[in-house]
């Protein structure tokens, strides 16, 4: 046991200041426990108000069909898919951060994974009910599901891609669910427990289902959580495969290409990572949880984001040296003419894109920018701004202009409602994290308490000694003793 | 059922691994350890067998692979026969997706409800808490007492052995449904003696 509780000096601690296991308690639940701030009040506010705007734009689509929005004939997958893809791949951080990084035993994830598996929750949330409007009828939208019934029965093609991400989609959102909320039980509890009015007593005794604390419960627990990471860890790289496979398994140029999956999980983990910084970089500041979520956080998600931005880099070259090696006209043309031309009429957006997803990351290789906390904020919306040029690029210049040149003075742009329809997820999803952030702990307590004595920063300057003791020595005070 | 218990709570992990020792060579019955985080390596200390959870997911994996291929492939093949661009009616490269996707699934939400079941947890669930501060900064070792048990014994051995706060406490040992807002009653069951 005594052996685990070594780290060496050289790693920066990952809870900084003077830390009790109270004081920890204190610090990140402490602020569910007093009135919001105005400011939470009017980011509130602004969130409903989008949502609104977002619910009578969907409305209209719903009342008066898809004719509301602009997607037209060749267009057919406009805004709404590209949304989809975007919230889908934001909604990939969150469960590589608890499940990837819990089997590689980073233990930088504790400060961050409680926030960015909720946000992972509500982005999926949000990227699921494009396609749920996009189908036209939605009262009919249950049909995506196989079940006996009255017309045959007729089941759906379990061929089609699009079934595929029917299932690949429900089920990463009950998994994440699953797994945000069984390590959510413990922290719960812990806020039932100092809890002082009746509202809590009660709200939080319902929501922690009677958890303890028991030892045999956590040892039942961390067995959870670790298969959950096992089954999570496919699980995330199978759904963007599978959000790939939509347009990979067609065979429109641009989009029939085998290097599909790789580059769409990089990209996922990128936007993700991004999204997850400028939701952080807010909360620490807002409810001081600067010692918790350190630069140190911050600086190994800038890591992960250059590396994956250039994973991006290079699968953007490879389908353009694909597109032009296969010496197919119909594939090098939509590279060619629709893309990379920039004077063609979605021009701005490729550049858009390689401008923000591939030039811009790269000022991450600057250890002082990495460490930047108002530099991260503005490369996390750039690079969430480049990650939706992208989706839009893949979609919309793939079908723009289509087999029929006849078609081609189409120009796709959307209406009000289609962006009040984006807009409208940018409500939900932000309502969603102020309420999660008012009501939750944004950092799982438990969990930091578990690394504390090994990563804090008071605790880390007593182990000086320890790290000059001979290695027989040390094995002889402290590891014998622990057995 | 109620029983009485001796509860004594530690500060630091190192004092309680010792103690958890010395109080089961003393020949005491640890009724639990409530922690507020997983310490490691407790669970052996306190002579618990490993959990077997992994292999009921496991169970859940392959009931959701067998229901994914033979879902699809009755529908497919035996249901309503379909010719979908002359591919043939059990393709299983196609299938692989979904077989996948409800091989986690079954196994991520059937390891969850066997995980609720086994600790007894669900909302509405309330047991009793020894001490409140054991989902925050004390480890609490809970030592379960019989009729001929000396309380008093128990106490000053868990005081040697480093416990700060120390009490007797009579308490429902399962759990109940209920309130956490509302105080708890114990209802015991009244000895009537014979010619009373």
């Amino acid at each position: 046991m005594s052996l685990l509780k070594y780290e060496s000096q050289l790693r920066e601690p990952l809870i900084d200041g003077d830390k009790t296991y109270h004081q920890v308690t204190e610090d990140i639940i402490g602020p569910l426990e007093t009135k919001p701030t105005r400011l939470w009040w009017i980011g509130l506010s602004i969130a409903l108000a989008l949502l609104l705007f977002g619910v009578y734009s969907v409305y209209r689509e719903v009342a008066y069909g898809i004719g509301q929005w602009n997607v037209n004939r060749t267009v057919g997958w406009g805004w709404a898919i590209t949304n989809f893809v975007w919230w889908i791949g934001i909604g990939h951080a969150g469960t590589l951060i608890s499940a990837i990084l819990l089997l590689f035993g980073q233990k930088w994830r504790t400060g961050v994974n409680r926030a960015a598996e909720a946000m992972t929750i509500f982005a999926v949330m949000c990227a699921g009910m494009f396609p749920v409007f996009h189908v036209g009828r939605v009262w009919d939208a249950f049909f995506l599901f196989p079940y006996p019934n009255s017309r045959g029965p007729v089941w759906p093609n379990f061929n089609s891609a699009l079934l595929w991400d029917v299932f690949a989609v429900s089920t990463y959102f009950t998994v994440s669910v699953l797994f945000w909320y069984t390590g959510l039980l413990p922290d719960l509890a812990t806020i039932r427990d100092r809890a002082k009015t009746k509202f809590r007593k009660m709200f939080y005794g319902l929501t922690s289902f009677g958890w303890t604390g028991s030892t045999k419960h956590w040892q039942r627990q961390e067995s959870l959580a670790l298969v959950l990471a096992g089954l999570a860890t496919p699980l995330v790289l199978s759904v963007h495969t599978i959000v790939s496979f939509d347009f990979a398994t067609s065979v429109i140029p641009g989009w029939h290409t085998t290097i599909f999956p790789p580059y769409f999980v990089a990209g996922a983990v990128f936007s993700g990572f991004a999204m997850v910084n400028s939701l952080l970089i807010i909360t620490r500041k807002v409810l001081h949880l600067e010692d918790y979520i350190t630069i140190g956080h911050i600086e190994a998600m800038n890591k992960i984001i250059v590396l994956t931005g250039s994973v991006v880099g290079c699968a953007y070259l490879s389908e353009l040296f694909v597109a032009w090696y296969s010496m197919n006209p119909y594939e090098w043309w939509a590279f060619r003419e629709n893309r990379v031309n920039i004077f063609s009429p979605y021009g701005w957006a490729y550049y858009g894109m390689i401008f923000c997803n591939v030039v811009s990351p790269q000022l991450f290789w600057s250890r002082k920018l990495r460490r930047n906390v108002l530099f991260t904020f503005f490369m996390s919306i750039l690079i969430n701004v480049g990650m939706w040029f992208e989706r839009f690029v893949i979609f919309v210049t793939s079908i723009y202009r289509d087999y029929l040149p006849s078609s081609w003075t189409t120009y796709y742009s959307p209406t009000i409602w289609e962006i009040g329809f984006y807009l409208g997820t940018f409500g939900l999803f932000f309502t969603c994290y102020f309420l999660f952030a008012k009501f939750f702990p944004v950092i799982a307590v438990a969990e930091i308490k578990a690394i504390l004595k090994t990563s804090g920063e008071n605790y880390k300057d007593k182990m000086s000694d320890l790290e000059e003791m001979s290695t027989g020595k040390f094995y002889e005070e402290e590891v014998e003793h622990a057995h | 059922m109620i029983k009485k218990f001796v509860v004594g709570s530690f500060e630091d992990e190192k004092v309680l691994f010792a103690a958890v020792k010395n109080v089961r060579r003393a020949g005491y019955k640890i009724h639990d350890v409530y922690t507020p985080y997983p310490i490691h390596g407790l669970d052996k200390a306190m002579g618990l067998r490993e959990t077997s959870l992994h292999t009921m997911g496991f169970i859940y994996g392959i009931t959701g692979t067998t229901t994914a291929l033979s879902g699809m492939g009755w529908i497919f093949a035996t249901d309503w026969p379909l010719n979908i661009g002359g591919k043939p009616h059990f393709p299983l490269p196609a299938f692989i997706p979904i077989t996948f996707e409800l091989t986690v699934l079954f196994s991520a939400v059937g390891m969850v409800w066997t995980f609720c079941w086994l600790c007894k947890m669900m909302p509405g669930v309330k047991k009793h808490h020894f001490n409140l501060r054991s989902t925050d900064d004390l480890l609490t070792m809970v030592i379960e007492c019989n009729d001929s048990s000396n309380t008093a014994e128990i106490e000053s051995f868990l005081a040697q052995n480093g416990a700060i706060e120390i009490n007797t406490q009579e308490a429902e040992e399962g759990w109940w449904f209920g309130r956490y807002d509302k105080e708890q009653k114990l209802y015991r069951t009244e000895e009537v003696g014979v010619g009373d």
